[in-house]
């Protein structure tokens, strides 16, 4: 009923996506924020992001973000250590702006979603997601 | 003088619901000998259709003794509302009368007085009576069960569970939803899912690979009764692989997702259900908050939290029905449906009060045949109490504080922790305590008992954790069990704090001393979720230090202090 814990300790040392767009990480999750949006203003809203309450594995939690509009939408897991997970990029092509994927959370955070749509605005949204030590359910 | 079908063609004029519950008034009954069978099963037939619930019956197949709870603090908006009510204030809520029969069943007052008087409750042969005389008198009645059936006995763990599907599908069970099933391991469930005469629901069970419904099991089944349209939605206990050992069950993912009950509702609405019912595991105070943000549910039959309310809670116009555990009361629920509304209801919390109902002669026999090959392993007697063990509650009950002492004792650390789980039958004081009796408190398919250190640090973290699961203010946080229990050490929780403020003056009994954050201790355990933990089972450990003593006295011992409630 605690290894998990353990287990995301030497979990946490390894980026947790494959496309970082950044060339260093940013020391904060202000300067990740300010990173994508230079410094613009962020409303809330128009973005819905997917998350279990609480992480059946915090080493993969599934996550779904949808924004309409949007032409481009960067994950930040608040808590981590390093806090840019991705950004995805929507061509004109593509349908929806609708992404799913899968992140490494080190400890309970809010995950956050910031979309930059077509007007270059920015909206977001955030959630919890707790990562429990586990186990005394019953 | 206006009758009862204006009133009701009035109140749905009134888009309201009306609804009458009956617990019984048995206040007039002194004691058990005036206490009839047919004073438990007397209810006047209402609308259309008839709903019969039974949950979190731990495969207790037998007559048990069953204290409710002590400790059951509600947090947030729900403090103070039931099921977070107990003892004095939970009669005088309900106008029960103390020293009742009700009061007995539903509350810890005067457990061992009352007991004495009324007797044990449940066993699945007096569910068969109950069962039958309502199919008797509704032929059409569904019978529904919420789930936890196959743990939580030596015979359902040495069969796998064979012994609670026999006997549930015996009993006419026509739809169930799942929790503890799980902990036999998919393989398992996959094989007993088979030999199920009713579908295994489950709207939240996924394919953890692809994150989509999973296609093994049905989010809902179709019933037409007396003319009514049901659909039941089946909902899994949503922490499964966190409470759990996910180890056991890869393939699967649960969780809440109440998007995706909300799209099954719409659905069935669609498709033209004139009712929509929930049968769900996901615990009292998750259900309430469901029902606010799933719109279009008429009933949830809530399990998994124990609770057992004589009357509906109401939210908006979803009826959440608790019919308590361990087969000590039974639901029926009839329902007034028509041109696709629920127009009204009548309930009843049926005790089942095991000396009053007569056993079904053809379900006895059947689980006597289901216990005959493991009959005499189960009834040895192992030693006897001089108190009464229990365990349901927030904090430990007496059953914890003997089990944590045997493997304090049989595995020589200085702390012990034991999972706060919700199920487990009582003992009344001057009992033998057989095997099965030890394996009703602890039965499980990874009861080993782990021997580790931990830093002060690391049990303090475990604590908050697990005080997090329990009382945060935030249902959709809860998973539902009680405080892990712990040996060797005493402390103080402020429940109204936030996670890692709530665990204070962490004390080693032993020395007196305060637990050091950088200091290892020694910590036995069981029920971890960890794959490849090593060490005795929970059953084996307890056996042997029940039996090295002999006769058993366990108190409270009074090592938690509980503040901010």
């Amino acid at each position: 009923m605690f290894t998990r814990r353990d287990t995301l300790a030497i979990g946490v040392g390894a980026a947790a996506a494959s496309a970082l767009p950044f060339a260093a990480f940013a020391a904060t999750v202000d300067e990740a924020i300010a990173a994508f949006t230079g410094g613009a203003a962020v409303a809330e809203g128009g973005v819905t992001i997917t998350a279990p309450e609480i992480a059946e594995n915090g080493n993969t939690v599934p996550v779904t973000i949808e924004a309409p509009g949007a032409a481009e939408i960067t994950l930040l897991a608040t808590g981590n250590p390093a806090a840019e997970v991705a950004v995805f990029k929507f061509g004109p092509g593509a349908g929806n702006a609708m992404v799913a994927t899968r992140i490494r959370l080190g400890r309970t955070q809010d995950i956050m979603a910031i979309a930059k749509m077509a007007d270059g605005s920015f909206t977001s949204a955030r959630v919890e997601v707790k990562v429990t030590i586990g186990g005394c359910g019953g | 003088m206006i009758s009862r079908r204006a009133f009701l063609q009035a109140s749905i004029a009134a888009s309201a619901l009306y609804g009458v519950s009956g617990f019984g008034n048995w206040s007039k009954l002194a004691a058990q000998q005036a206490l009839t069978q047919d004073d438990l099963l007397r209810f006047d037939t209402f609308g259309n259709l008839s709903i019969i619930h039974i949950t979190d019956i731990h495969a207790q197949l037998k007559p048990i003794w069953f204290r409710e709870p002590e400790f059951n603090i509600g947090v947030g908006d729900v403090r103070g509302q039931p099921p977070h009510v107990v003892g004095r204030e939970f009669i005088d809520m309900f106008r029960l009368t103390p020293g009742s029969a009700d009061a007995y069943a539903l509350t810890h007052e005067d457990f061992v007085a009352l007991g004495r008087t009324y007797g044990k409750m449940g066993g699945m042969d007096r569910v068969a009576t109950v069962v039958k005389a309502i199919r008797a008198d509704r032929p059409e009645a569904i019978i529904l069960d919420g789930g936890d059936t196959w743990h939580g006995s030596m015979s359902s763990y040495l069969s796998r569970g064979q012994d609670m599907v026999n006997v549930m599908n015996a009993l006419g069970t026509e739809a169930m939803t799942s929790h503890w099933e799980w902990t036999f391991g998919t393989e398992r469930v996959m094989e007993l899912v088979e030999q199920l005469n009713f579908p295994f629901l489950g709207q939240n069970i996924y394919d953890a690979e692809w994150n989509e419904p999973s296609e093994d099991f049905a989010p809902y089944h179709w019933f037409e009764r007396g003319g009514v349209k049901v659909a039941v939605i089946g909902q899994a206990f949503p922490y499964m692989p966190i409470a759990n050992p996910g180890w056991m069950f890869p393939e699967f993912s649960f969780g809440i997702r109440d998007e995706r009950m909300q799209e099954m509702v719409n659905e069935v609405r669609a498709d033209g259900a004139d009712v929509v019912i929930v049968l769900s595991h996901n615990g009292f105070d998750v259900d309430r908050k469901m029902a606010s943000r799933v719109q279009g549910i008429n009933v949830i039959l809530t399990g998994h939290t124990h609770d057992a309310l004589p009357e509906p809670v109401l939210v908006g116009e979803t009826l959440l029905i608790a019919s308590g555990s361990h087969g000590k009361f039974v639901t029926r629920l009839d329902l007034d449906v028509r041109d696709g509304r629920m127009m009204g209801f009548r309930h009843k919390l049926i005790p089942i009060f095991a000396d009053v109902i007569t056993p079904d002669a053809e379900m006895a026999a059947l689980i006597d045949a289901e216990r005959a090959p493991y009959k005499d392993q189960m009834e040895e007697v192992i030693g006897h109490t001089d108190s009464l063990l229990y365990r349901r509650g927030n904090f430990a009950g007496t059953w914890d504080n003997l089990i944590t002492d045997a493997v304090m004792a049989e595995r020589d650390t200085e702390i012990a922790m034991s999972p706060g789980v919700r199920w487990g039958a009582s003992l009344m004081p001057g009992d033998a305590i057989t095997r099965e009796d030890i394996h009703n408190v602890t039965s499980m398919t990874y009861g080993k008992v782990y021997r580790t250190e931990m830093t002060g640090q690391t049990i303090h973290d475990i604590l908050e954790d697990v005080a997090d699961n329990l009382f945060n203010t935030d249902p959709y946080y809860q998973q539902g069990g009680d405080m892990v229990r712990l040996g060797g050490l005493a402390y103080t929780i402020d429940i109204s704090k936030p996670i890692g403020e709530r665990i204070t003056g962490l004390t080693l009994l032993r020395s007196g001393e305060a637990l050091d954050p950088a200091r290892a201790y020694t910590v036995g355990g069981w029920a971890s979720v960890n794959e490849g933990t090593e060490g005795p089972e929970i059953w084996d450990v307890v056996e042997n230090h029940i039996r090295r003593l002999g006769r058993v006295t366990a108190e409270p011992n009074g090592s938690v202090t509980v503040t901010g409630n």
